[in-house]
């Protein structure tokens, strides 16, 4: 165990490196960082200062130095439009983030496992070839738009639901979040929802999948010939072996949730990380966009670093040392 | 062309027409497929003769009157015609626009898809080939950036490259070619060790053409399966950049770009002018779902009655 996750986290820190590499030079080399830096208004002196400034007449390989140097200090650049270092920028907003994927991927698993199984109970009947073509439909939803209609019917037509924003927040037990108010509730429940229709539509298909799977199995046929209850055969036997799967493409996709909520936020106004890259695209706020890459690039090493581990707390099969990745 | 080949040849198309039968059989087993097939052949002719069957071309200045803004679903045009799917903020007629927007979101995702599934194809096939170091090396750069969510390899790339329908096409083609890669490498090695690879080679043929000429064509059925889901991915994925302000320009309005503009319009109300275009682009991401998903099933051996 121990060797194995020695191992894992080497890899780990040789993807970020190599992340690191690709974003600093991808930015800085494709980009001309100039144009990003100075308005077009600038005279020739103006352009020279800040060239100078940012150390963008040196060599390139001193200036990557300069960045390796600063990143693993934590300092991955002062925003050009906030004046305020870019990572703090990008962990303030994360909460916010966070609470929306969290509640999304809640409300997936809460939708999609119970529609998924029994899809895969009756994968011949009316209503489970419903369920398969609707996820189907989940998956060529586009996000943003659904979003749009999702604004259109609850808050506009209807004017149930608020639009855009957070709602207030309240801190409990030491943490911050809507999810302590009312007015939060109501804010979060859209974009959540919208967010969560694409993974939902992948837990369906998951645990139909495992459903159909585990219903052949030996184990099953013997339980039913003991005569349990068909509830508790689905309840024992079936859902703690497909959800080991389900668990961990759940874990997998939690950041790609973060990556969706990009469109979610932009949408709903979710004070957010993804609001803020998309406005600092838009802004050329070059040292956002970076210090967002290596955020989520971590952030997707360590998930994916927890998920592996996860598995094999789950499924006692699988033997870490074993692996060859 | 010796008789050998020729003889070789007819066999071959012979055995090609059953396999077509058998195909076509089995596809239209499933109903729903069918009715997106036919479905999405329409669309396709929609998008191609978009400049015959609109009553407006909504890019022309000259035919779009400032005066229709806003007009709702139904309402008579200062020109005569009838707004069916009523009239965005500059007085386009919505279905017109709908139309020439399908064109380029249908060119920009099947563009991307060909030019990802010749180079993920090509890249595969030479690391399934070549093994050892080049393998090893590809294939890790695959899984380093398959474990990146799709809208953020491609929201990197844009924001670094800038808009344009060449630049959206690159990284649509960076985000798709290693589903491509991934797929073919894993039947190329295990066609690489038949018999007729190993025929070939005592034939004393190059790899180049063993490579291309033997193992492709029998990696072509997973292909097109994977080839119609990233169609349908690209498509979506162009709309959502497009419509976050980082995709194609406004000089190139694709249904992401309507629905873009549509969006200014919803708290007051005017919701046809997201709506429809939505609609349009759910439908088209839609069918070619359903067409793939069928082909998977009709395409895979493991599932074959």
């Amino acid at each position: 165990m121990l060797a194995f996750l020695l191992r894992r986290f080497g890899q780990s820190v040789i993807v970020v490196a190599l992340m690191a590499t690709i974003v600093f030079f991808g930015v800085n080399v494709v980009g001309n960082p100039v144009d990003m830096l100075v308005s077009p208004e600038a005279d020739q002196a103006e352009i020279e200062r800040v060239i100078r400034d940012f150390g963008l007449d040196k060599p390139i390989i001193e200036q990557f130095w300069y960045f390796l140097k600063g990143a693993a200090q934590g300092n991955l650049g002062t925003s050009f439009i906030f004046g305020e270092p870019a990572a703090q920028l990008i962990l303030e907003r994360m909460p916010a983030t966070m609470e929306l994927a969290i509640c999304a991927l809640l409300i997936a698993v809460v939708f999609g496992i119970p529609l998924g199984v029994y899809a895969g109970i009756r994968p011949q009947s009316a209503s489970a070839r419903t369920i398969m073509a609707a996820s189907i439909l989940g998956f060529s939803l586009p996000t943003f738009w659904v979003g749009i209609m999702l604004i259109m019917a609850f808050s506009v037509q209807l004017g149930w639901l608020p639009s855009t924003g957070r709602g207030d927040t309240a801190t409990f037990l030491g943490i911050e979040s809507s999810l302590f108010t009312l007015d939060g509730w109501s804010h979060i429940f859209l974009p959540a929802f919208n967010l969560a229709l694409l993974k939902m539509s992948l837990v369906i298909r998951l645990s139909r999948a495992g459903t159909r799977e585990v219903m052949q199995q030996d184990y099953i046929k013997f339980a039913r010939a003991k005569g349990l209850s068909f509830a508790r055969i689905v309840r024992v036997h079936l859902l703690k072996n497909i959800l080991i799967p389900v668990v961990t493409v759940l874990g997998l996709e939690f950041g790609s949730l973060i990556a969706f909520s990009v469109v979610t936020e932009s949408i709903f106004a979710w004070p957010g990380m993804g609001k803020l890259l998309i406005d600092a695209v838009l802004q050329l706020d070059r040292p956002i966009i970076v210090a967002y890459l290596m955020i989520i690039v971590v952030l997707f090493v360590t998930i994916n670093l927890i998920v592996d581990v996860l598995y094999s707390l789950l499924d006692p099969r699988v033997t870490l040392t074993g692996q060859s990745s | 062309m010796s008789e050998v080949t020729v003889n070789a040849k007819i066999g071959n198309t012979r055995k090609e027409q059953g396999q077509t039968a058998v195909f076509l059989q089995r596809f239209t087993e499933n109903k729903v497929a069918v009715v997106a097939f036919v479905i999405l052949v329409i669309l396709i002719f929609l998008a191609l003769f978009a400049p015959w069957i609109t009553p407006q071309n909504p890019y022309d200045l000259a035919q779009v009157d400032f005066m229709d803004g806003r007009m709702e679903p139904g309402e008579q045009a200062f020109a005569g015609y009838t707004f069916w799917l009523g009239s965005d903020g500059a007085g386009r007629d919505l279905y017109s626009a709908i139309l020439y927007g399908l064109r380029i979101s249908l060119t920009v995702g099947v563009a991307s898809g060909l030019i990802a599934l010749a180079l993920g194809t090509a890249i595969g096939l030479i690391a399934a080939y070549a093994g050892g170091r080049t393998e090893t090396l590809i294939m890790r750069l695959v899984d380093l950036q398959l474990s990146f969510p799709a809208i953020l390899v491609a929201l990197m790339l844009v924001a670094v490259m800038g808009k344009g329908v060449d630049k959206i096409i690159i990284a649509l083609v960076a985000v798709q070619w290693a589903y491509y890669a991934r797929t073919v490498r894993s039947i190329a090695l295990s066609e690489r060790k038949k018999e007729y690879v190993e025929a070939a080679k005592s034939l004393g043929l190059s790899s180049t053409r063993i490579l291309f000429g033997h193992i492709m064509p029998n990696c072509l059925s997973p292909l097109i399966v994977v080839a119609t889901i990233q169609t349908a991915h690209a498509i979506a994925l162009e709309a959502t950049l497009s419509f976050l302000g980082i995709g194609l320009p406004q000089t190139e309005p694709s249904l992401g770009i309507l629905i873009s503009n549509g969006f200014e319009y919803i708290l007051s109300g005017k919701y046809w002018i997201s709506m429809f275009p939505g609609i349009a682009l759910l439908i088209t991401v839609f069918s070619i779902n359903l067409v793939g998903d069928q082909l998977r099933d009709v395409l895979n051996p493991r599932l074959a009655k």
